[in-house]
Order: structure tokens, then sequence, then C-alpha cells
């Protein structure tokens, strides 16, 4: 079922009850609590906290989880144990999960494009090319998972009697915080790379513009994807990068959707355990990149930056 | 029979040793041998009194005139006085660089690079003698080591390079590979001249120009080096050398007008060194510290074993980030393993690392061979059992005995830190999964051995481990096309190969 448009709905919830006319009562809708994604399951966080989301022209939408660092560790566990599984599917059996989350996307496809055109403030034409493109990059990127060990593994020609070749692998768990603007299509570019190369993820969605990607873990919690391998949380950016930045267990992040002002004490926070820092591009802005330019949002480096290289000798003889 | 009492012994470190048991001369009988001296003639080299920085093509004074001084290991003597770097030193260094990058290298065509990079490696060909005893007289590393593994593969990594710096299209399809700039490089003194050459080669084959800060307790071969770039007619600027202390190699990594950091070093400083650029938009790669594990199955040819453990521990005095610190043994081949490790440690000289049959060396310093010895005698605290084959040791310099821990437990300290130095630790497993468990049961992962005849097992070992070089039936191997670096906390990045090449370039559209 389409969701209501959610300006109406909005709208809906501000109206006075009409006095009922003659003929069946008016059906009331079944509105959606959104909620975290953690270990597969959609648990409310464990705080009791919500902060209110609005629509682009300011009108207010939902109540949104305002996970707190308990949450954010729940769901880099979460993350660690669902690691090693997903790692050792074949990469075709990577490529198939995530294909299928395209496929799953189409099906909801009206839906996406009414949150994004209500987060992001644009037309519905506008937000149904975002969320094709959106579908489409899941494709992109899934077509990689048997593909990219090719292009960036090697046998190395090494002057003495060995063996020697170089493999990818995934480094682990990885912390998104995921692009402030774009809500869905900007996740969906940031998120596919580290999965799709094997890794767990735990994303931090856009603060103001949260409830597309909240959509999309319903999409992932029926894609054949491991519960875990994908968690998502709500909140505040200013109270979770950190705590992302200085966990332990998280071994690579993307600080794309920090806020250029925090990122230093962010990178700070992140050189404690010699975690992979994944950036924008240099001169990129998170306002103004353009996640509907293949070239520019299509890239195996993406994919490779999280991706360990393991060389492996062993002698040549009898 | 030798006389073994004579007063030459302190010359003839061996004699006097006792023969292991399984030699079967007798319980205490002495090594029916000696080794007479072999050293190798210093005369190839001439080290100067005094050595400057290298900046935009000239040898230059700091700008304060200060000096400090470099010492050869082995005798504690005063080998040269080197400038010292000053910060303003190294902005003008980074300054040269950043000319030489926009106005001469970064636009040379490739294939131009490439034969500037080809002479390098054929002078540190022609010249290998002369860097192998400065090598060593500077590092304490034994002549055997520096002669034929530090300066044949610092040529060979030159020579590797040379030939992509006019093929980048071919590393990055789909994508055009610009340079990013001038790179700071902070290199340790466990290889000078070798992690020089890691260095230096990938990023001049990109079209970046470099300033490099050498280890302080080793910059003579790095300003040796700077001669080579003399001799090949190297445009100004193109390698910068600035030695000083690691204030300065802080300072250079710091400077707003370098794009990109590579350090090799321990994992404490190289934390320090990514907080330090956090926030910019420079690249950075590190190649940290490690503990290896050297795993080895019951089935596992044992005297082949031997030998690679001999080398993946005491190669270089243990002075190496992926030794293999951790000898995990299969429980039902560990005594006979450890009795054949025994034996094979009463072979083993250490001395003068001039002398062409020495195998162990002198450590780096006195502060690192005071680190090692702290570890090691916590490790007798810690209630681990500590073997040291008979040996004389020279009277002066610093050395430390090849040693072997027995009976060590993953809690112990000597089998959790990185000591960098000639110390085995030997801990015992049942199952594979075992080994795999407690092979990563460290922050670091840089590196791993596995020894067994079972090519499936190996296969399935060298998928969980997580090390980014794994060693099966061979330990301690490295060459320029094979990509090199860590795992975890041993750092990102790599460093040979086409892989190396990634991180001395900004890839764009087409």
């Amino acid at each position: 079922m389409a969701a209501m448009p959610a300006r109406r709905k909005a709208a809906a919830a501000r109206a006075v009850p009409a006095v009922p006319a003659a003929g069946p009562a008016p059906r009331i809708e079944v509105r959606k609590t959104y909620k975290l994604y953690i270990g597969g399951a959609f648990p409310r966080t464990e705080s009791g906290r919500s902060y209110l989301v609005s629509a682009a022209d300011g009108t207010p939408v939902a109540n949104a989880c305002r996970a707190s660092r308990k949450d954010l560790r729940d769901a880099v566990r979460a993350a660690r144990k669902a690691f090693p599984g997903w790692a050792d599917r074949t990469a075709m059996n990577r490529g198939q999960i995530l294909y299928r989350v395209a496929e799953l996307m189409e099906g909801r496809r009206d839906q996406f494009v009414t949150e994004v055109a209500q987060a992001e403030g644009v037309p519905a034409d506008r937000a149904r090319i975002v969320v094709d493109r959106a579908i489409d990059r899941w494709v992109w990127y899934a077509g990689w998972a048997d593909k990219i060990a090719q292009v960036l593994g090697s046998s190395n020609p090494v002057a003495a009697d060995y063996f020697n070749f170089t493999i990818p692998e995934p480094t682990g768990v990885v912390g998104i915080v995921a692009p402030e603007t774009s809500s869905l299509l900007g996740l969906v570019s940031r998120l596919a790379p580290p999965l799709v190369a094997g890794n767990a993820v735990v994303v931090v969605t856009s603060e103001t513009r949260p409830l597309p990607a909240i959509t999309l873990t319903e999409v992932l919690a029926t894609s054949d994807v491991p519960g875990g391998v994908v968690n998502v949380i709500t909140g505040l950016k200013k109270e979770l990068a950190p705590v992302m930045a200085a966990h332990d267990d998280v071994d690579a992040i993307d600080v794309w959707g920090v806020d250029e002002a925090a990122r230093r004490e962010i990178e700070i926070a992140a050189a404690d355990n010699v975690k992979r820092i994944v950036r924008r591009p240099a001169g990129a802005t998170d306002a103004r990149f353009d996640w509907l330019d293949d070239r520019a949002a299509e890239r195996p480096e993406w994919i490779a930056a999280y991706l360990e290289l393991k060389t492996v000798w062993h002698p040549i003889g009898v | 029979m030798p006389d073994v009492t004579s007063d030459s012994t302190k010359l003839r470190p061996w004699a006097g040793d006792r023969a292991p048991a399984s030699w079967g001369l007798g319980d205490g009988q002495a090594i029916p041998w000696e080794y007479a001296p072999a050293p190798e003639s210093r005369d190839i080299v001439t080290v100067r009194d005094r050595y400057g920085l290298f900046i935009n093509g000239r040898e230059v004074d700091a700008s304060d005139g200060a000096v400090f001084a470099t010492i050869n290991p082995a005798t504690e003597e005063k080998l040269a006085d080197v400038a010292r770097a000053t910060p303003a030193d190294v902005d003008r260094a980074v300054r040269a660089a950043g000319r030489a990058q926009k106005r001469s290298w970064g636009s040379l065509p490739g294939r131009e690079r490439a034969k500037y990079l080809f002479r390098i490696a054929r002078i540190l060909q022609e010249r290998s003698r002369e860097f192998a005893v400065l090598e060593t007289m500077d590092s304490g590393k034994p002549i055997k080591e520096s002669r034929d593994v530090d300066v044949p593969l610092a040529a060979a990594h030159f020579w590797y390079y040379a030939g992509w710096a006019d093929k980048l299209e071919y590393a990055f399809p789909g994508r055009v590979a610009r340079p990013l700039g001038v790179a700071a490089q902070v290199i340790p003194w466990n290889f000078p001249l070798l992690m020089l050459s890691w260095k230096i080669a990938p990023a001049l084959a990109a079209g970046n120009t470099v300033v490099l800060k050498p280890a302080s307790t080793t910059p003579l071969s790095a300003l040796l080096f700077a001669d080579v770039c003399r001799q090949a007619d190297l445009p100004p600027g193109v390698v910068n050398i600035v030695p000083g202390p690691a204030e300065i190699g802080m300072h250079l990594v710091s400077s707003p007008n370098v794009q990109k950091v590579a350090f090799t070093g321990s994992t404490g400083v190289g934390k320090l060194i990514h907080r330090a650029i956090a926030g910019t938009d420079k690249a950075i790669t590190l190649e940290l510290g490690g503990k290896a594990a050297n795993i080895v199955f019951e089935d596992a040819a044992l005297d082949q074993a031997v030998e690679g453990i001999v080398n993946g521990i005491y190669f270089n005095q243990g002075e190496v980030c992926c030794a293999g610190s951790r000898l995990l043994a299969q429980e039902s081949i560990v005594e006979p393993l450890v009795e054949k490790l025994k034996d094979r440690l009463a072979t083993i000289r250490v001395g003068d690392p001039l002398d062409k049959n020495t195998d162990v060396g002198a450590i780096n310093s006195r502060q690192q061979l005071d680190k090692i010895t702290e570890l090691v005698a916590a490790g007798v605290a810690e209630g681990a059992d500590l073997y040291q084959p008979p040996c004389d040791l020279p009277d002066r310099g610093f050395f430390f005995r090849p040693t072997l821990f027995t009976n060590v437990a993953q809690s112990h300290r000597i089998a959790k830190e990185e000591i960098f130095g000639p110390v085995l630790s030997v801990l015992t497993f049942r199952t594979p999964e075992e080994a795999v468990e407690k092979a990563n049961n460290t922050p670091y992962g840089l590196s791993a051995g596995v020894w067994t005849e079972k090519g499936s097992r190996i296969l399935s070992m060298v998928r969980r481990l997580r090390a980014g070089v794994v060693w099966a039936n061979t330990f301690n191997r490295f060459d320029p096309t094979s990509p090199f670096g860590g795992y975890k906390e041993s750092g990102f990045g790599r460093e040979g190969g086409m892989h190396g090449l990634h991180a001395y370039v900004r890839l764009e559209d087409r």
C-alpha cells in the first residue's frame, strides 16, 4: 500500500474531526512508528528519547528515535557478530542478495518517492529520478561482488621460486555517518560499497532527513541481507559520531556526513585504533555533491576503501 | 681439537661453546671447530666527519648549525656528525619539493621519470657494496643481510617502479592517475635504505616529490642516497632528506604544504601522526608494528620449519615489524620442535656485523637494547622459561643473545607486546581453530606464518588469519612486486606491487 503523502498526513493529524456525514465513517490511517534497525530487529531506542522530524517545508512528520550511545554500541556488537558470516558468503551470493535489495525497493518505489520528496523538498518527478537511481545503484554495486577481487587482486611475479598472490578481504565493521543532504541516494551510494565488499555496517542516518533510511531498513530486513549485517540508527550526529569514531570495535569509518567543523575531532578519535578513515573526495561538499552523476558516485575505489589486501607466499618446489 | 681456552676467544666467539647433546659428542663437549674472522673491508666507504641536509639538490647545514652524532652500534664509536634539521629547514625542503613537483617533476613525461628511476636503480647496484658496508656500520645489521637483502631489494624497488612511471594508465583502468603533490615520508631504523626505497620509488614514479626524514640513529645511507640522486642528475628538489629527531618528523607531516604522508614505524607513533593530520585532506599510509604468529602443524617438515622460525625471528636481530615473534606449535610436536630449535640456536653466530659469518649483529641502539632487556626480564618475572644458547658477546656495542621462551601464556607481555628484538615466545595449540584464535588474538595484523604439508589446510589458514602477509612454508620474504602492509592496528595501505602505486595517486575520471 502506498503511504499517504505525509504532508497530508500531518495536516490530517491537526485537523479538527469533521462531523460525520451520512455513509461509512472515514478510515483512520495506521501510521508507522520509525524505529531503529539493530541485529535484524526493529527496537526503539533504549533511551526512550525521540526527536521531531519535519518535512523540508517545516511540517512536522514523525518522531524519530534519538538513539543513545548504548544503542550505537549494541549496533556495533550486532555488526561484529554478523561480520564473519557475511564475509564468508560466496561473492556471487552476496551479489544476489544485494540485487534483491534493488528488486524489493522497486516494489516500494512509490513509498520511497513520497518520502524522499517530503524529506528533501523536491517535486515528485524529481524524487522519482532519485529513487530510480538509488535502485539502479544497488544493481551496479551488486554486480561488483564477484568482480572486485579480480580487479584488485593480483598474482605477483617475485624474483624467486615462490607462488605469490594478493587477494582483497573485507575490513570488518564499518561505521557510516551518512550524507546529510541526500537522504536515500546518498545513503545507498555510501552503504553499498562496504556491503558488497563483505563488511558489516552501522549507519548513523541523515539527522534531519532520517525517514527514507528507516524505510530502507524495512527493505533490507526482507531481502535476505542477514540480520546484523546492516544496522541503522537515527539521532543527533554530534552525540553519535564521536562514539562511533572512538569505538574500538569499529574498523573503518566513513565521515562523509560529518559536519566539516567537527571532522578533525572525529578523525582524532578514530586514530585511536588505527581506523581506516574514508572521506569525501577533496573539494566535494555534502550539500552540492551530485549523486545522480554516475561517474562520480559509482566508484570501485569506494569498495576498495573497505578492503584489506592479503599477500600470500608459498615456495615452488617438490 | 682447537685450543678453546686461549685468549683469542674474543675474536672467536664460538670457540668454547658447548655442542648440543644431539650432535652425539657427549655432554659438555666443546664445538670442534672455530670460525676465523672474516671481516668485510671498510675501505669501500669513506665515512665523512660531517654530513649536511639534502635540500633542493644541495647539501646544506642546518639553519642553526646544530648537529647530532650517529654511532656504530657494534662498537659505540661515533661515525659522523649529521646536521639536525630545524622546522625552518623542513619548511624549506617542503617548499623546494613543491616547486620541483610543479615545475619539473610533475610535468615530466612518465617515460622520462622512468629513466631517472632506472638510473637510480643502476647506481645502487653499482655502489652496492659501499651501501652495504655503510648500512651495516650505521645500523648494526649483519653485512650478510645488508649485502644480500637490503641493498639488492632497494635497487630492485627502484627498478620495479621505474617501469610503472610511464604505464600508470594500465594500473588504474578507467581512471587517470594524478600525482598527489609533495609526500612527507618518515622511515625507521631497522631497514634504513630499503625503507627509503619503498617510500621514494613509488612516490617518484607517480610524479610526486618527497621530503624524507630518516631515523635519527641511521641517517647515513639516506645521505649517501643523496649522492646517488646527484649522480643521476635528478632535478633539484625532487628528493629532499632532512635528518632529525621525532619532532622534526611531526613537523614534516603536519606541514600544510604536503599532500601525502607515509610512515613506517611503531603503532604508537603512527597514531600520533594519524591524529596530526586529522581534519585535513592529506592522503596517508601507515606501516606499523606487528606480533606475528608463526604456526607449525604436526605434519610440517620440521627441519625446514626450524629454518623458517629462525629466519622469522632472528633475521635482522628480530628488529623487523613482521618478525615471527610468536611461535605457535601444535602440542604433539612442541618438544621435538623446541629441541631442534635449541640445537639450531647453538649454531647462530652473534657478533661483529661486518663479519661475513655473522648471523645476528648489533641491536640498533642503547635505547632499543634496554627495551629488549626489560621485556625479557618481564618474561622471566611472569614465569616463562628462558633459553639462551651459550655464546660470548663482544665487550663493546649493543648485543643481545638469541632468546627463546617456552611455557608462554597469551597474557604474558612477551606474547602481547612487540619486542623488536631476537626474542621468540613459544605457545602451543591443539586444533587449527585454536591456532587461528591465538594468532588473531592481538591488535596487530601485519604478518603470519603457516607450516604444514597439507595444501588445503594452508589455504584455510590463509583465509582465516587476519594479517596482510601470510608466508606459507616460508617466512620473511620480500619482493618489490609483492604488496606488503597490515590489517588492524598494523596500519593500512600497501607498499610494493601495483597496489603500492595507489598510495601515491589521485584518481580522476577519464
